[in-house]
């Protein structure tokens, strides 16, 4: 044995106790920025604005035109620069390009080069992204969005819808861990609307995090894990959907109430009865069983069910909530 | 990826921008116009002192004034052609929305401002010596006249159409893609004709019109780099035959060729330009 080997051996133990720390911590998240400011002349767009995007989550940015949703994600991106603030993606800082390389992203003006057909314009961002993407992949890629038939063509006669549907293949395809997606869309028929959500949802079980802003309220609410609500430029409201619509409630139309059965609805939670219709805030830890027990316990008691229906607040009303009280408590201080 | 193949595919793609929107192909129609209705006048011209009715001396005066003011119609074109491309493949992209989706990807601003710039530059010098090179040829088979310099020559013109795009390239950042290629053009022609004012006051011994000239050529070196490229092309025993002082008022012979320490001072202007062209791109919000 010399001389070094012991030494050796103690470092490679560090070494790899070192790797375990690292493996155990968990992963950066896709995006994390804090304390973000941005004025335009006196105007201030966005105000102390700090967000998370986990890795594989997607994370809806919800809020009313001039809120300053764009100017975040064009901040994130370093495509505005911030008055102040820090912005970290994927685990590097925005500041530098790199951070960038997993990224992909369908800005809300989506405009690409007119003199380029639909694959040049692929091929252009695969090389900018500086990865390794086969042409089978970048056709696969506008396959996916459906522009395969159209790869060949100018740019320059595309549709809107197309121009945008090429947009989201060019966010795509240079394998991002990160998709941004800006009112993706805005110009897209109902068929590209549900595309985009199976897209969305697609990218959601392949683990890649996505940062939604759309207006489509209903649509954030299908695929969005979590809600981050913008209004003039500071953040309203922010939590999982669970969180920020809160309990869930269930009517039901009843007749012949025996007081067994009145008990056994106080049981389940708080009830309020308007002639035949009861109601009932359901247990925020429900596992999908309280309503089936329910019914066929009010059943069995004589209970006779007409109706039964979820009663759950929407993610509209509730942004239209939290967008009111934000403009009423501005009306209140003004006064 | 690395910067320097960022920069490469850009300039690449200015290229091809120039090509896909007949860019390419206009000045192509223009140039062969321009060359054809030379050709027919330098053949007229020889077609006249074969005739005798003027000497050999005159003969080389006329072909250096005419070749002289034609390539000033290249250098124009030039000028004209790359301002008003500078324009909209910059801040028109930025206008547009294009530029958003490019600047997203893992590239420094920097290195995309240099690659435009240099596929601008590949365009607008390649043009020039093209052109220029070929109409130095139909000179040469028209009227036999060989220019003494024709590589400085030319490559004066390239320097005299780099510098102004990157004038253009400047304003492109900072104002829209149209008013851009205005003001570059307009400078373009106002150091010209500044340029011929000071050479008028020189002429006439008044010193304070002659500095006119000299400080526009060095604001911007354009007409000062053409005044160059003029006296590479021209005949050494022109400007003894039109006479002494006189010719410093007139616009197409130039008196002296470029000093070092200007081309010195054209490079320190374009990286200068360059660089305010840059951190002003660099501080944009898009």
């Amino acid at each position: 044995m010399t001389a070094a080997e012991p030494f050796a051996g103690g470092n490679d133990a560090a070494l790899r106790a070192a790797a375990h720390l690292v493996a155990d911590l968990a992963p950066a998240p896709a995006v994390w920025c804090s304390g973000l400011h941005k004025r335009y002349g006196r105007r201030t767009a966005v105000d102390d604005v700090s967000l998370e995007v986990g890795c594989g989550d997607v994370v809806g940015l919800l809020g009313p035109n001039g809120a300053g949703k764009t100017t975040v994600i064009k901040m994130l991106l370093g495509l505005v620069h911030p008055d102040s603030g820090e912005v970290v993606l994927l685990g590097r800082p925005a500041a530098d390009p790199t951070a960038r390389a997993r990224v992909g992203y369908l800005p809300e003006l989506f405009r690409y080069q007119p003199w380029l057909s639909a694959a040049e314009v692929l091929a252009l961002h695969v090389r900018l992204s500086g990865l390794d993407v086969t042409a089978r992949e970048q056709r696969e890629c506008l396959e996916l969005v459906g522009l395969a038939e159209r790869a060949g063509d100018r740019v320059g006669g595309f549709s809107k819808g197309m121009q945008q549907r090429l947009g989201l293949a060019v966010a795509l395809v240079a394998r991002p861990e990160l998709v941004v997606l800006d009112e993706p869309t805005s110009a897209l028929d109902p068929l590209g609307r549900v595309d985009v959500r199976d897209i969305v949802l697609a990218l959601k079980s392949r683990g890649v995090a996505v940062l939604l802003n759309s207006h489509l309220i209903g649509e954030v609410e299908r695929v969005c894990d979590r809600v981050v609500i913008l209004d003039r430029g500071r953040v309203a409201a922010s939590g999982t959907l669970g969180e920020l619509l809160g309990q869930r409630e269930l009517r039901l139309q009843l007749t012949d109430l025996p007081p067994e059965a009145e008990a056994r609805l106080a049981a389940t939670g708080t009830v309020a009865r308007t002639g035949d219709w009861f109601t009932l805030a359901l247990p925020t830890d429900d596992d999908g069983t309280a309503v089936p027990d329910l019914v066929r316990d009010l059943a069995v008691l004589g209970a006779r069910v007409h109706a039964v229906e979820p009663a759950r607040i929407t993610l509209e009303e509730r942004l239209l909530g939290i967008l009111r009280a934000g403009s009423a408590a501005r009306s209140g201080r003004q006064r | 990826m690395t910067t320097a193949r960022t920069v490469l595919t850009i300039a690449a793609l200015t290229l091809r921008e120039a090509s896909r929107r007949r860019v390419l192909l206009a000045l192509a129609v223009l140039t062969v116009v321009l060359l054809a209705l030379s050709g027919w006048g330098f053949s007229r011209l020889a077609a006249e002192s074969g005739a005798s009715t003027l000497t050999s001396g005159e003969a080389r005066l006329t072909a250096s004034i005419l070749i002289n003011l034609v390539m000033f119609g290249f250098s124009l074109i030039a000028a004209l052609g790359t301002a008003f491309l500078a324009g909209p493949t910059l801040s028109g992209e930025t206008e547009s929305g294009i530029a958003l989706a490019v600047l997203a990807r893992p590239i420094r601003r920097s290195a995309f401002l240099l690659g435009k710039w240099l596929g601008l530059v590949a365009f607008g010098s390649g043009f020039v010596v093209l052109a220029g090179l070929a109409q130095c040829l139909v000179v040469w088979a028209t009227v036999g006249y060989w220019p003494p310099e024709p590589a400085t020559a030319l490559a004066l013109l390239a320097v005299q159409t780099t510098a102004l795009l990157t004038l253009a390239v400047l304003l492109s950042t900072a104002v829209s893609p149209m008013a851009s290629g205005v003001v570059a053009v307009g400078l373009f022609g106002t150091t010209w004709v500044a340029g011929v004012v000071g050479g008028l006051g020189e002429s006439l011994g008044n010193d304070a019109v002659g500095s006119i000239g000299t400080v526009s050529r060095i604001l911007l070196p354009t007409d000062g780099l053409w005044r160059g490229a003029m006296h590479a092309f021209q005949d050494p025993s022109a400007l003894a035959q039109f006479g002494g002082e006189e010719v410093e008022a007139f616009p197409f012979l130039s008196v002296a060729p470029l000093t070092v320490t200007y081309l010195a001072w054209v490079v320190v202007w374009v990286a200068m330009v360059w660089g305010l062209a840059a951190a002003s791109f660099l501080r944009k919000d898009l």
